[in-house]
C-alpha cells in the first residue's frame, strides 16, 4: 500500500491520500490524473487495466484502487 | 440499425489542414499541470503536434480551398455535382446553410441539393449513410461529401481537457455509383439521452451568448465559459468503451465476416489511451490499427476518419483496394461503423491551407 500512496502523491503532491476517500468526488483526482495513474499501475504492476473496469468508483480509494490492480492480475 | 448498400462507391478523398501547426510545449503554461504529469500525459495520450486554425478562419474557406484545388486539378468537375453534403458542428451562421455558402461562392449549378448536418465524431460515417441513400435516387449520381471542424475557436485554451487534443481539419469524400455490385454494410446507433456528455452550452437558442456566457468559470482544473466545449472525459471514455466494441461484432456479424477480413480498423481518434484500450478491448492487431492522428494533428472530430486514411493509406489507395472497417463516435451521443473496400480511387491525400489569402 505505501508504494501505491507513493504514486498517487507523484501525481497530486497537495493532497493526503492516507487520510481521505472518496477521490474522486472530492476532486483528488480528475479523469486526467486517473489515465496517468492507470498508466503508472500497468507499469509498475505490469497489468493491464480493461477499459470497462475504467469508472470513478474504481479509483475513489485505496483500497478500490488495490482491489482493482488485484483483479487485473497484480498484487499490491 | 443496420444498412446495406449495394453498387456505390468512394471515388476520392482529399483531406484539408490547417497549415499552422500548434506544440503542447508551449501550451503547457497554459494549463494546471507539473512539469511530470506534463510529460506523463504527453506520451500517455499523444499530446503533441495540432492543427489549429487563424480566429477568422471557417469551415467554408477550408471547404472552397479544397474543391477549387480538385476542379484546378480537373479532379472533379463542378457541373456534376449533385449534392453537397455538409457534416459540421462549426458553421459559417445558424442561418443560412454553410453548404449553400460553398454553393454560391464557387457557382455551382442550382439543380443541387445542399444538406448541413450537425453531427461529431460520427459525422464522416453519417455523412456517407446519407450519401449511399441519395444515390438510391436517380437524381443523384455524384455526391460530394463535406466534413469539416474549426472547433479549435471553440475549445477554452485553458482547458487541459480537450485543447491539447483539438484539430481543426476540413476533407472532401466523392461518393458515385459503381458498376460493380459491390456491397457496404453500416450500423448506426444514437443516444440523445446522453447529449451533455459533450456539449456547447451556449450559442444557440436554449442559452443565447451574451457577455456573461462568455465568462470564464472554474471547473475542476479547467477554465472554461459556457460559449466553449464541454466534454465530460469519464462519461465519454465509459460510453467508447462500452458501446463501440460489440458495435464492431455486431457489424462483423451482419456482413458475415470476421475481424481476420478486415486489411484496415481506421477509426476515430479521440486520444492515444482510449485507442489502445479500444484496440485491446476488441482484440485487434495494433498494426492493422493506425493511431498516430492525434499525435500528428489533433483530434478533427468527423474529419480524423478521412485524415487517418489520407495519412496512413494515402497514394496506395489510387492503385489497390483494401477492405476496411471505418468507425465513428462522439457527440448526441452517435456511433456507427462500416465495412466496404476502398481503392482504386481518383485522388487520395492531403494538402495544407496557410490562411484566408490562399483563396
Amino acid at each position: 500500500m505505501k508504494r501505491l500512496v507513493e504514486i498517487l502523491q507523484e501525481i497530486r503532491p497537495e493532497f493526503d491520500f492516507t487520510a481521505a476517500d472518496n477521490f474522486v468526488e472530492k476532486e483528488m483526482l480528475n479523469s486526467l490524473d486517473i489515465i496517468a495513474l492507470i498508466s503508472t499501475l500497468e507499469e509498475e504492476y505490469g497489468i493491464s487495466i480493461d477499459g470497462a473496469d475504467i469508472v470513478p468508483e474504481n479509483f475513489n480509494g485505496l483500497e478500490a484502487i488495490k482491489t482493482l490492480v488485484e483483479k487485473s492480475g497484480g498484487t499490491i | 440499425m443496420n444498412l446495406k448498400f449495394q453498387g456505390k462507391r468512394i471515388s476520392g478523398i482529399l483531406a484539408i489542414l490547417p497549415e499552422y501547426e500548434a506544440h503542447f510545449d508551449d501550451e503547457i503554461q497554459n494549463y494546471s499541470l507539473s512539469s511530470s504529469n506534463s510529460m506523463k500525459l504527453k506520451k500517455i495520450m499523444g499530446y503533441d503536434k495540432h492543427r489549429v486554425v487563424s480566429d477568422e478562419v471557417c469551415v467554408s474557406d477550408l471547404c472552397i480551398f479544397g474543391l477549387k484545388h480538385l476542379f484546378e486539378m480537373n479532379l472533379l468537375d463542378k457541373d456534376e455535382i449533385d449534392a453537397l453534403i455538409l457534416v459540421t458542428q462549426t458553421p459559417d451562421y445558424i442561418v443560412p446553410p454553410t453548404s449553400n455558402i460553398i454553393q454560391g461562392t464557387l457557382g455551382l449549378k442550382q439543380d443541387l441539393l445542399c444538406l448541413d448536418i450537425n453531427q461529431g465524431c460520427a459525422g464522416y460515417l453519417v455523412g456517407l449513410i446519407e450519401a449511399f441513400l441519395l444515390l438510391g435516387n436517380n437524381a443523384f449520381n455524384k455526391i460530394v461529401l463535406l466534413n469539416a471542424d474549426v472547433l479549435s475557436r471553440k475549445v477554452s485554451k485553458q482547458d487541459r481537457n480537450s485543447y491539447p487534443l483539438i484539430g481543426d481539419a476540413a476533407s472532401i469524400t466523392i461518393i458515385e455509383r459503381d458498376a460493380v455490385e459491390s456491397e457496404v454494410f453500416a450500423t448506426l446507433k444514437m443516444d440523445g439521452s446522453r447529449a451533455e456528455a459533450l456539449i456547447i452550452p451556449a450559442g444557440g437558442m436554449r442559452l443565447p451568448a451574451t457577455d456573461s456566457t462568455a465568462a470564464l468559470e472554474l471547473d475542476g482544473d479547467n477554465l472554461r465559459s459556457k460559449n466553449h466545449l464541454k466534454m465530460d472525459g469519464g462519461a465519454v471514455f465509459n460510453f467508447m468503451q462500452t458501446e463501440v466494441p460489440p458495435m464492431i461484432n455486431d457489424l462483423m456479424n451482419f456482413a458475415g465476416i470476421s475481424k481476420d477480413d478486415i486489411d484496415y480498423f481506421l477509426f476515430h481518434q479521440p486520444n492515444k489511451f482510449m485507442l489502445q484500450k479500444l484496440t485491446n478491448k476488441i482484440g485487434i492487431s495494433p498494426v492493422k490499427m493506425p493511431s498516430n492522428i492525434v499525435e500528428n494533428f489533433g483530434n478533427s472530430s468527423g474529419v480524423s476518419v478521412p485524415v487517418n486514411i489520407t495519412f496512413n493509406l494515402g497514394s496506395k489507395l489510387t492503385e489497390q483496394s483494401y477492405a476496411v472497417c471505418l468507425a465513428g463516435f462522439g457527440s448526441g451521443l452517435a456511433w456507427s461503423s462500416m465495412f466496404l473496400r476502398i481503392g482504386e480511387l481518383n485522388f487520395c491525400g492531403i494538402i495544407e491551407f496557410g490562411n484566408k489569402g490562399d483563396l
